[in-house]
């Protein structure tokens, strides 16, 4: 069993592993210190303890894992229409199966998937599996589980990506803990390690953004991961692979889907889909209050673009939290990202730091979203943006 | 109804910003951060309060974390939870998701007695999202995520739960073990009375030995995943002011949209 113990009798109170530890799992205790159970096992704490008084034993396993090959990865699809997020994780996953010299596969689940096939056949894939069924229509945990496990146990893949949306964030860690492996959230970069091991290294933020930590499942197959929407780069079209398409008529029973869907509530999405906007005109709290939106959108409108906001304005009731950008809001790459009296906190900055062109209009000249800004103006923006759409309108005339 | 909420103690949100790496030592720097319980964990404990208020019932609260976490355990007692269980062993350091949603099954197994179970849709400072799809798993129930509202009738329940660009109505039967998110309700605080009778009761603490557990599914070795590095992100630093007059400025900055073909 792997454990980790202070050796009382070495000890000398110095406070050094106390000082190194990232989780804060070492106390004082008395004259000497002592472990909590929020230990991660990272080790930092026997390579600072000057008296070899942190014993720490990991047990080693040796498992064979060559039976586990290819990449997967889980399209996502809506109304019987692959969503684009789908062609994210194909592009990420072509380049992980190149890199293992593996086959890349996409799972396709749902109803009346065919017409999909004429832009995947010949894509860059090299297989697709096709699993429809009318109970199949919208997503439910239980036989997506099901069929995704059954799956996994026949093929043997050893990577699987699917999108870290609401249906892949309620889906991955079900499928993860019944295969019993492991699994790591967003994701923002993937990479095969240069050794032997072939295992998935992957990246992504953790402490709302202000820290990156990288993971590995050295010992589990499959490794899976959900991958953040608009972070990972779309494969041109093209590709000309044959795929190999293999249907499955899976065995479903009405009686095995407990969770019923009876309806569903549209809110005004405000038009344009946040994450397929190639330009987004954001707000924040320096609107000063819920009606000066209409600045917003009517600059957004102008420009063609979509409205989005940052988590102060949408806890404060100005606009609903699907506009929300960020950490936990959304992450989009727009070509131009304009944010109006945002101060650019890191949980905002993560989720449009990668948009092509920055513009940021805010009062203070220390605010921190001047730092990721391409273009940053140093303004009252209830002055600036009424001259901004005045003049963008006569452009248009 | 007897409802389990399941709570974290994370750093405090209004200073997790000042979580930093020091890029050379490598570690976190937390100091001077207070801890609080996970926001959307407030959320579902203030809901299961909502709900045994109106149909009676209890609440029992269920943490995994250092024996510090019991002041997040107290603080739910004070806001009126019924009982406060702590689990807390050396035995369970480096858990990940999987081994953290088989230690609190194992806990709700020997708990027993439930007809809800009731989770934040997800921990402020890992932000998997995983522990209660996982738990739900291991308890073999079922799972409704991003929930905003919930009804209970005669044993059915109806939730709205979050998409990308809607909601979702869904209804199934009891038990179920649902994830909630911060528009279900706004917390309330502990009464006075709340916080006196929070000083007298205990919390349990439980350790591995109290638990129907096997020794290979905890802690490090029951984990799957392992972190191997933490390090601070890098921020492309672009920064370039325009200056001018306000009218200046506007049409520099057309000037630029028409260069980069954005309008
Ligand atoms: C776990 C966690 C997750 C989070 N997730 C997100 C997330 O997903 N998205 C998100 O956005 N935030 C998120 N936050 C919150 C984030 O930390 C900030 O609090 C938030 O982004 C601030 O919003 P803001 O910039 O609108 O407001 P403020 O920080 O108050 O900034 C307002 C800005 O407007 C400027 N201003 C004021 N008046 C004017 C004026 N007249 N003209 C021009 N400028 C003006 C001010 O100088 C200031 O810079 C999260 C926080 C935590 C802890
Ligand atoms: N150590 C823990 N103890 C109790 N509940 C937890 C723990 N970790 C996570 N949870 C619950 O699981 C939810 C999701 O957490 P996470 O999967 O870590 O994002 C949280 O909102 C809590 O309700």
């Amino acid at each position: 069993m792997s454990r980790i113990e202070i050796l009382k009798e070495k000890c000398t109170g110095c406070r050094k592993c106390i000082s190194v530890c990232p989780v804060s799992a070492i106390h004082k205790e008395g004259k000497k210190v002592s472990i909590a159970s929020n230990c991660t096992f990272c080790g930092l704490c026997v390579q600072v303890c000057p008296d070899q008084a942190i014993r720490m034993e990991k047990k080693e396993k040796e498992i064979d894992l060559s039976a586990w090959r290819g990449v997967w990865v889980l399209a996502e699809q809506k109304d019987g229409q692959v969503s684009p997020v789908t062609y994210e994780l194909l592009g990420a996953g072509r380049n992980l199966a190149d890199d293992l010299r593996e086959k890349l596969t996409l799972v396709l689940v749902g109803e009346k998937l065919d017409r999909n096939l004429n832009s995947l056949e010949n894509y860059y894939i090299d297989r697709i599996y096709l699993i429809e069924s009318p109970l199949l229509k919208q997503y439910n945990t239980s036989f997506y589980t099901q069929i995704l496990v059954d799956l996994v146990r026949k093929e043997y893949p050893e990577i699987i990506l699917i999108a870290a949306t609401a249906l892949g964030r309620d889906l991955a860690p079900r499928i993860a803990t019944r295969l019993q492996t492991g699994l790591t959230a967003d994701c923002t970069g993937l990479r095969i390690d240069d050794g032997h091991s072939r295992n998935l290294i992957q990246v992504r933020p953790a402490f709302g953004g202000n820290i990156m930590a990288t993971i590995i499942c050295p010992h589990h197959r499959p490794q899976i991961a959900t991958v953040r929407p608009k972070v990972m780069t779309k494969l041109p079209p093209g590709g000309g692979n044959q795929a190999e398409i293999i249907r499955i008529n899976p065995s479903l029973s009405l009686a095995d889907r407990l969770i019923e869907i009876t309806g569903l509530i549209k809110e005004d999405a405000g038009g344009v889909d946040l994450q397929e906007a190639e330009i987004i005109v954001s707000g924040g709290r320096g609107l000063g209050k819920a009606e000066n939106f209409s600045l917003i959108r009517q600059l957004a409108d102008l420009l063609g673009g979509a409205v989005g906001a940052s988590r102060a304005v949408v806890d404060a009731g100005w606009i609903p939290s699907y506009h929300q950008v960020g950490q936990t809001g959304k992450t989009v790459q727009p070509r131009l990202y304009i944010a109006c009296g945002i101060s650019g906190a890191v949980q905002h900055q993560v989720g449009m730091r990668a948009s092509e062109v920055i513009v940021a209009i805010n009062k203070d000249p220390e605010a921190p979203i001047f730092n990721v800004a391409t273009y940053g103006i140093v303004e009252d923006l209830h002055h600036f943006l009424p001259v901004l759409i005045e003049r963008l309108g006569g452009e248009r005339k | 109804m007897d409802v389990i909420v399941c709570i974290k103690q994370v750093p405090d949100t209004e200073e997790i910003h000042k979580v930093r790496i020091d890029s050379e030592k490598h570690t976190l720097i937390r100091k001077g951060i207070k801890s609080i319980i996970n926001p959307f964990d407030e959320n579902a404990l203030e809901e299961a309060l909502r709900i045994k208020e109106k149909m009676g019932g209890t609440v029992t609260v269920l943490s995994m974390g250092p024996p510090q976490a019991e002041d997040a355990l107290k603080k739910a007692l004070a806001m009126g939870a019924d009982q406060a269980i702590l689990l807390s062993d050396l035995a369970f350091a480096g858990s990940d998701t999987l081994a953290t949603s088989y230690t609190l099954s194992a806990a709700i197994k020997k708990i027993k007695r439930f007809d809800l179970i009731l989770l934040g849709k997800q921990a402020i400072d890992g932000d998997t999202a995983q522990v209660g799809p996982g738990l739900a798993e291991w308890l073999h129930l079922s799972q409704i995520t991003y929930a905003r509202k919930i009804e209970i009738h005669d044993g059915r329940v109806r939730v709205e739960r979050g998409l990308e660009d809607s909601f979702e109505v869904v209804e199934t039967i009891l038990p179920v073990l649902i994830t909630v998110t911060k528009e279900i309700n706004e917390p309330r605080y502990p009464s006075l009375r709340g916080l006196l009778r929070a000083k007298k009761e205990e919390v349990l603490v439980w350790t591995s030995q109290d638990l129907p557990l096997k020794a290979s599914k905890i802690g490090l070795d029951g984990s799957a995943t392992q972190v191997i590095d933490i390090f601070t992100p890098e921020v492309p630093s672009r920064g370039k002011i325009i200056s001018g007059d306000i009218y200046q400025k506007v049409d520099k900055l057309i000037e630029k949209f028409k260069k980069e073909k954005l309008i």
